[in-house]
């Protein structure tokens, strides 16, 4: 199956989702770059993480669906997947980065809760 | 505009600036300048590559792409988690 | 019931996960999907897991619809911060929270809608205390901050996991 064989709206549909969603995940990764204190930057990647996902994903669903003519569904579970292993690999990297910088002593480490 | 040009600039623009997403990423890795920046930095290369390779299977127009993303995904997962890890203790498993 | 199906709601994700990757439906598809979803949670009796009981199904697609509009809008003030849109100064700082929540699940569910909110990043929780410590990149008032997680997210987690 060539892209050629969709519709003009699937085609602009497409196009625009994938292009918002990788446009907020650069915007994220733009973030490791300008936030300046480590805690800070582990905010900027859940931006690709949550709606440049969902966006990009958005648009391989409409894709697939509109080229083979039926409801093509599966990349929900990437979405799924991401959603629900994105917590447990920021909590603990914080966590990490919280011991590490407790048991140095430096001054921007966080307070006990 | 025919479809398929629509469809060839707007997925084309949408995978480079993933890849440049991924180059900054790749960028905070060799800069650090703590272990968890360079941790930090490798989730989120692999997070904008997973994106890249579904972008990529639109471009292509093949399902066969789905599963390398899925295989990505869960690689970036238990790495970053093993990373984290060794972080707090030092070594992975105990 | 209990004997044939011990986790019905894993059942019915397994099946449904199963079809998904295997479409499109065919009748030998269909049928392993059932045979997946009736032999593979029976794993699960091994690890005997805490049972979970959801109520209030009401309150449960209110808060998915609020999370939704957060997930946005938060995406929308991220954004803002990291493109230096955001006009005055911003501070980020740590804000501890204590928590009245204590099910595990509604403890898992409110990670997820905490890490998915960009801006807000969850960086420990002590089980004894039941203080939960968050990282806020645009902390403005940390008061609001703990009335906002407690009012918007937990309330409605302590009706769906009570």
């Amino acid at each position: 199956m060539s892209p050629g064989d969709l519709p003009d709206w699937a085609a602009w549909l497409v196009s625009a989702l994938a292009l918002a969603g990788a446009g907020i995940s650069l915007v994220g990764a733009v973030g490791l770059i300008r936030l300046k204190t480590f805690y800070e930057r582990v905010h900027a990647p859940t931006l690709g993480a949550t709606l440049g996902m969902a966006m990009i994903l958005a648009a391989s669903i409409v894709y697939f669906s509109a080229a083979d003519g039926r409801p093509v569904l599966r990349d929900l579970l990437i979405g799924l997947f991401l959603t629900v292993t994105t917590p447990i690999t920021l909590i603990l990297l914080g966590r990490a980065a919280a011991y590490r910088d407790r048991s140095d002593g430096n001054a921007n480490a966080p307070p006990d809760p | 505009m025919s479809a398929a040009l629509v469809l060839a600039y707007g997925l084309g623009l949408a995978q480079a600036m993933l890849v440049l997403a991924m180059a900054i990423a790749a960028w905070r890795i060799l800069r650090g300048p703590r272990a968890q920046d360079r941790v930090l930095g490798l989730d989120t290369l692999y997070l904008n590559g997973m994106l890249a390779i579904v972008v990529h299977g639109m471009r292509t127009g093949s399902g066969l792409y789905f599963e390398a993303a899925l295989v990505i995904g869960m690689l970036g997962f238990a790495a970053t988690v093993a990373l984290a890890k060794f972080l707090v203790h030092g070594e992975v498993i105990r | 019931m209990r004997r044939i199906l011990p986790h019905p709601l894993l059942s019915l994700g397994l099946a449904v996960t199963w079809l998904l990757l295997n479409a499109p439906v065919t009748p030998a598809t269909a049928l392993s999907a059932v045979l997946v979803g009736l032999v593979v949670p029976s794993v699960m009796r091994t690890l005997e897991p805490e049972a979970v009981h959801v109520r209030a199904p009401g309150t449960i697609l209110k808060l998915a619809v609020l999370v939704l509009y957060d997930v946005l809008r938060s995406n929308r003030d991220v954004a803002k911060v990291i493109l230096g849109l955001r006009r005055g100064d911003r501070r980020a700082g740590f804000v501890s929270i204590p928590l009245d929540l204590r099910s595990r699940y509604g403890l898992a569910v409110l990670s997820i809608i905490v890490t998915a909110t960009p801006g807000t990043l969850w960086i420990q929780y002590d089980s004894h205390t039941g203080h939960l410590l968050l990282h806020v990149l645009d902390l403005v008032d940390g008061d609001e901050w703990v009335r906002r997680i407690k009012d918007r997210y937990e309330r409605p987690l302590m009706e769906v996991f009570s």
